[in-house]
């Protein structure tokens, strides 16, 4: 009953939000079903951001198809992007949502991982930032522009959620800091690291930019918690320049230069940078399975191009996914290319690193 | 006074909220959706929240609210049903009421269990607002005095209920609840991802095996199994009078055990990182140790389901604080929750620190949405359990045939592979195992749940004491020592002791004579092979992920000293001897069908599954189950089918679920429900 009353509901909104269709070059929808498959569990940040945007798609898609996420969780999400793989495309009712944790193990040559971004199609590219905080009296000690070079005999703990994940990059971060960081493996969400940070076990953490927003900027009011950097976002041609939500805050970049013996050229940096690249800017993304027919992509790119032009789109998603570009056509495309394409170097480089420091061996 | 000053105008602008015929209306509509779903063992609020996900978007706050407490709130009152009618988890919540619960539905109390659970339901779900109230201004920094070390000790503690529960021969429940830990060891250990006991070819068994697979075939398949042999009803005599108002009844003359438990409830729900799975352990374990005459647990004392019921309700409660305070799921359902609040309305509120800052109504509306839940929820359950209860009185064989199909349905919901129903029936195969030779269920059970947070914390504690030791010596023993710390050790031991000097009095599963030697021996030795085999396999872990080494190796060794001398055991006692308890032998009676018959059946379900696809294999069982096993018409049977396979698919298309395929689908493009 509630699922007929509210689908009528829907139905009505979208007819007031009237659509420009049906010239022949997008697919129909109508009647159908559009399933997104999510390669976690229904209490992860991927699902909080397929739920967000499916109500939305629904009304924005020809013929206001269902949208229904699914979740296909497993083996770090890898399960999930080895089944889509096997996929083809049928009638444009299959999407898929990766995420970094899609992409790392990709990037790394994990032995489970059996898909190719290169056989599917983006049609949305969401990016976030990430922001690093200290409890006070550390970031007290820090100099000029960040600088960490007065923390380097502190005894920090990191708690992570593994050194392949998307963790790689703030510790990465760390070592080039000179900081000598004990990750805590084990946790279950940043969440947590958030939780262990506050009960004054972890001295060390970063939050991905909507959980900062929600979840230490309250502690930073409160005098627990002070930001100490930005990872930054890209400019239009590649460079890492001040996160957009977070404008007064040092990007990593400035950090390092502030701070001796931290490099902003060489295979390290590249090597950050590479995994920053493919991590944040990009992370969450939609694909249409192999074998997409041209006017099945043009379908779904125009549906996310016009939710983001509806007019409540920068409040309702402000809370939900931060101020952060969310990429449709040509610029998904190049948002996929550069975090699903780091140079052969930067992954040599990643590879040993994870295994002299961690005993990391993907194999 | 600072705080009541702001509490108090919230307190009342919540009720406002709250007391308005729609809202009121949207609860009770999430509260019956609930019960629906919670009656289904293995189906828990996460499955009834994904369904109600896509309608919260843009709805208005309070009532998209109140759909969605309405609805979790009532899954632990409703999952009562299956603990007690079919002695099956309805989910974590629940396990142990099943070990008085179902005892008395056999012995035609039903109704009176039924009633007696639900009331002790409604207290503790009040008491868990009542508690939350006031507790949730000032709860911020108690709860973030639980660090590791604390969380590490109420795991221990959680495990020490082994000890009460370890049956008549001690060392066999230690043994059983290492088992449980070491099965919950399998897969990618959480420190540095070595695995355990599976491999990259065998993905499924990468991410461990789920409490849903594990209760159900520990608890659920042994009982339905059990029972389809005697093919008689689930209760053996004539109802007894009274019904409902006697279960009140005896939950009043127990009213201080409910008020202690539901306070182990609350205390333990805010504690972030355990969830609620072990609440119920914990407040059976302290019902025993409290009560004077401990002669009938196990076999259907009321007060071994007032105790468990009266804290899971209070613990939803209590799980809110993480939930609310910090914005960190307790629990799967809370998760989902956090998530469908931001949806509603324009997206401005934000379950976190945050919300309790802003928005102090919304949040009491939450807590007392979830309380008048409770009542509704209560008052529901309570009206339907005398009709309900009759389940209790069909003859078996009917019955069968419906929860297993329910059951492999909640399996497969696990990870949505056949693999899920080969691992049902694997444990279940145990769980028969362990019932027949009287090896305790609950301490494997213990185990395995609490496998998981206790090789973590270990490993973090480990990890973040030394760091402070290399500040201090003083500053590590401040931390691994904190006073929280010393006073779980105490009430840790002092449960140990307690517990073990009662265990025998307590046979948490009913006496089991002993029979002959050969079969207990042969049993041991293959548990004994497979924990040799963890060991071996843990300990072939390189240096370089030690972490992920330590913790099965330290069980295993501990589980094969235990089996040695359980050996030595065995091989001086003689045969009359508890050590050696096997239900075959005193069941022999009873027992109209083979156990290897009966599991025949459910082994062919699974068979035909892997080749024609659940619903297909479902059909055929159905038909000739009801034909051939139960001895009623082709006619029956063909009704019979044709109910139960649109019943299911009717349950899977409301909850946008698909069935396990077999290899028939993999050549085959089959419309759904065939797919």
């Amino acid at each position: 009953m509630l699922k007929k009353t509210l689908g009528a509901l829907a139905l009505t909104s979208a007819l007031v939000a009237t659509q420009s269709v049906a010239d022949g070059h997008q697919i129909d929808l109508s009647g159908k079903t559009v399933e997104w498959i999510i390669p976690f569990s229904e209490t992860g940040g991927s699902a909080k951001w397929a739920n967000f945007y499916a109500p939305l798609l629904s009304e924005a898609l020809p013929g206001n198809p269902t949208v229904v996420v699914t979740f296909n969780p497993g083996a770090g999400s890898t399960k999930g992007a080895n089944a889509f793989q096997e996929m083809e495309y049928e009638d444009g009712t299959t999407i898929f949502g990766s995420s970094g944790s899609t992409q790392f193990p990709y990037l790394l040559s994990d032995p489970r991982v059996r898909y190719e971004y290169s056989d599917w199609n983006v049609v949305l590219a969401s990016g976030t930032g990430g922001v690093a905080y200290l409890p006070p009296e550390l970031s007290a000690q820090l100099g000029d522009g960040g600088d960490a070079s007065a923390l380097k005999g502190e005894d920090f703990i990191y708690g992570s959620q593994g050194a392949t994940r998307l963790d790689l990059v703030p510790l990465l971060a760390w070592e080039m800091l000179g900081l000598q960081v004990e990750p805590v493996f084990g946790i279950e969400g940043r969440g947590d690291g958030r939780l262990m940070f506050e009960r004054g076990e972890a001295n060390i953490d970063y939050q991905t930019s909507s959980s900062f927003l929600s979840g230490v900027t309250p502690l930073v009011e409160a005098g627990t918690a002070a930001p100490w950097f930005s990872f930054g976002a890209l400019d239009a041609d590649g460079n890492i320049v001040r996160d957009p939500t977070f404008p007064d805050m040092p990007t990593f970049k400035e950090v390092c230069e502030a701070t001796e013996g931290c490099e902003t050229s060489g295979e390290q940096w590249d090597a950050w940078k590479a995994f920053f690249v493919a991590g944040f800017p990009a992370q969450k993304m939609v694909f249409l399975p192999a074998g997409a027919p041209d006017n099945a992509i043009a379908t779904f790119t125009e549906a996310f191009a016009a939710i983001q032009e509806r007019d409540d789109f920068a409040e309702i998603s402000k809370a939900r996914l931060g101020v952060y570009p969310q990429l449709t056509g040509d610029a998904a495309q190049t948002a996929m290319a550069s975090a699903t394409d780091v140079p052969q170097e930067a992954k040599d480089f990643v590879i040993k690193w994870l295994s002299d420091r961690y005993g990391v061996v993907l194999q | 006074m600072e705080v009541f000053a702001t509490a108090l105008p919230a307190l009342s602008d919540a009720f406002a909220m709250i007391l308005q015929p729609h809202v009121i209306g949207y609860l009770i509509l999430g509260v019956v959706m609930g019960l629906c779903i919670g009656v289904f063992p293995g189906l828990g609020g996460i499955a009834g929240l994904s369904l109600l996900l896509p309608f919260m978007f843009g709805m208005e706050p309070v009532t998209g609210l109140a759909l969605m407490v309405g609805m979790v709130a009532v899954v632990p009152t409703s999952d009562t049903f299956a603990s007690v009618l079919m002695g099956i988890p309805g989910s974590s919540a629940s396990q142990a009421t099943v070990l008085d619960g179902f005892p008395m539905a056999k012995k035609g109390q039903a109704a009176r269990a039924l009633s007696a659970a639900f009331a002790s339901s409604l207290f503790g779900g009040l008491v868990g607002a009542a508690f939350l109230t006031v507790f949730i201004l000032a709860a911020r920094p108690i709860v973030l005095l639980f660090q590791t070390p604390e969380l590490l000790m109420i795991t221990i503690f959680g495990l020490s209920m082994v000890g009460i529960l370890a049956g008549r021969v001690a060392l066999k429940g230690l043994v059983a609840a290492c088992l449980g830990i070491l099965v919950g060891t399998i897969g990618e250990g959480a420190s540095s991802g070595a695995l355990r006991m599976s491999t990259y070819d065998m993905p499924y068994l990468v991410d461990g095996l789920k409490l849903v697979i594990v209760g159900l075939g520990i608890f659920a398949i042994p009982e339905i199994v059990a029972l389809l042999r005697r093919d008689k009803a689930i209760s053996d005599r004539a109802p007894l009078g009274g019904g409902w108002a006697a279960g009140v009844k005896d939950w009043w003359a127990n009213k201080w055990l409910s008020v202690r438990c539901s306070l182990i409830g609350v205390v333990v729900g805010v504690i972030p990182g355990l969830g609620g799975s072990v609440v119920d352990w914990i407040a059976y374990g302290h019902t025993v140790q409290t009560a004077k005459d401990k002669s009938g647990f196990g076999s259907g004392d009321v007060r071994g389901v007032i105790g468990p019921e009266s804290s899971n309700n209070a613990k939803e409660g209590g799980g809110l604080v993480p939930t609310l305070l910090f914005g960190i799921p307790g629990s799967g359902s809370m998760a989902i929750f956090i998530s469908a609040v931001a949806l509603l309305g324009t997206g401005s509120i934000e379950v976190g620190p945050s919300m309790l800052k802003n928005n102090l109504d919304f949040t009491y509306a939450i807590v007392w949405l979830l309380a008048l839940a409770n009542v509704a929820g209560t008052i529901i359950c309570i009206a339907a359990s005398g009709g309900i209860a009759k389940l209790t009185e069909i003859r078996f064989a009917l019955l069968a045939p419906f929860l297993f199909m329910i059951i492999a349905f909640a399996a497969f919901q696990s990870r949505q592979e056949i693999w899920d129903l080969v691992a049902l029936f694997g444990i279940g195969l145990l769980g028969i195992l362990m019932r027949r030779f009287d090896w305790s269920r609950p301490a494997f059970l213990i185990g395995f749940v609490l496998a998981a947070p206790a090789e973590r914390y270990t490993n973090q504690a480990y990890q973040i004491g030394a760091s402070r030791f290399r500040r201090g010596f003083e500053e590590g023993i401040d931390y691994i020592f904190s006073p929280i710390v010393i006073v779980l050790i105490i009430i840790t031991l002092l449960s140990v002791v307690i517990g073990l000097r009662q265990a025998k009095n307590i046979q948490a599963e009913g006496t089991v004579a002993a029979g002959s030697k050969r079969a207990p021996v042969v049993f041991l030795l293959a548990i004994t092979a497979y924990i040799a085999l963890t060991y071996w396999n843990a300990a072939i872990i390189p240096d370089f992920a030690r972490m992920d080494r330590v913790f099965p190796v330290f069980v295993a060794t501990v589980a094969l000293i235990g089996c040695a001398l359980l050996l030595v055991q065995m091989m001086r006692a003689d045969e009359t001897s508890a050590i050696f308890a096997d239900r075959e032998a005193e069941g022999a009676d009873d027992n109209v069908h083979g156990l290897w018959a009966t599991l025949g059946w459910f082994a062919s379900l699974l068979v035909a599954s892997a080749l024609v696809g659940f619903i297909l294999a479902l059909a055929g069982f159905l038909l000739l189950f009801i034909r051939l096993r139960a001895g009623k018409s082709w006619g029956y049977a063909a009704i019979y089918t044709a109910v139960g396979i649109a019943f299911i698919c009717a349950m899977a298309w409301t909850l946008n679920r698909d069935f396990p395929p077999g290899l028939l689908q993999a050549y085959f493009d089959l419309p759904w429900p065939l797919t």
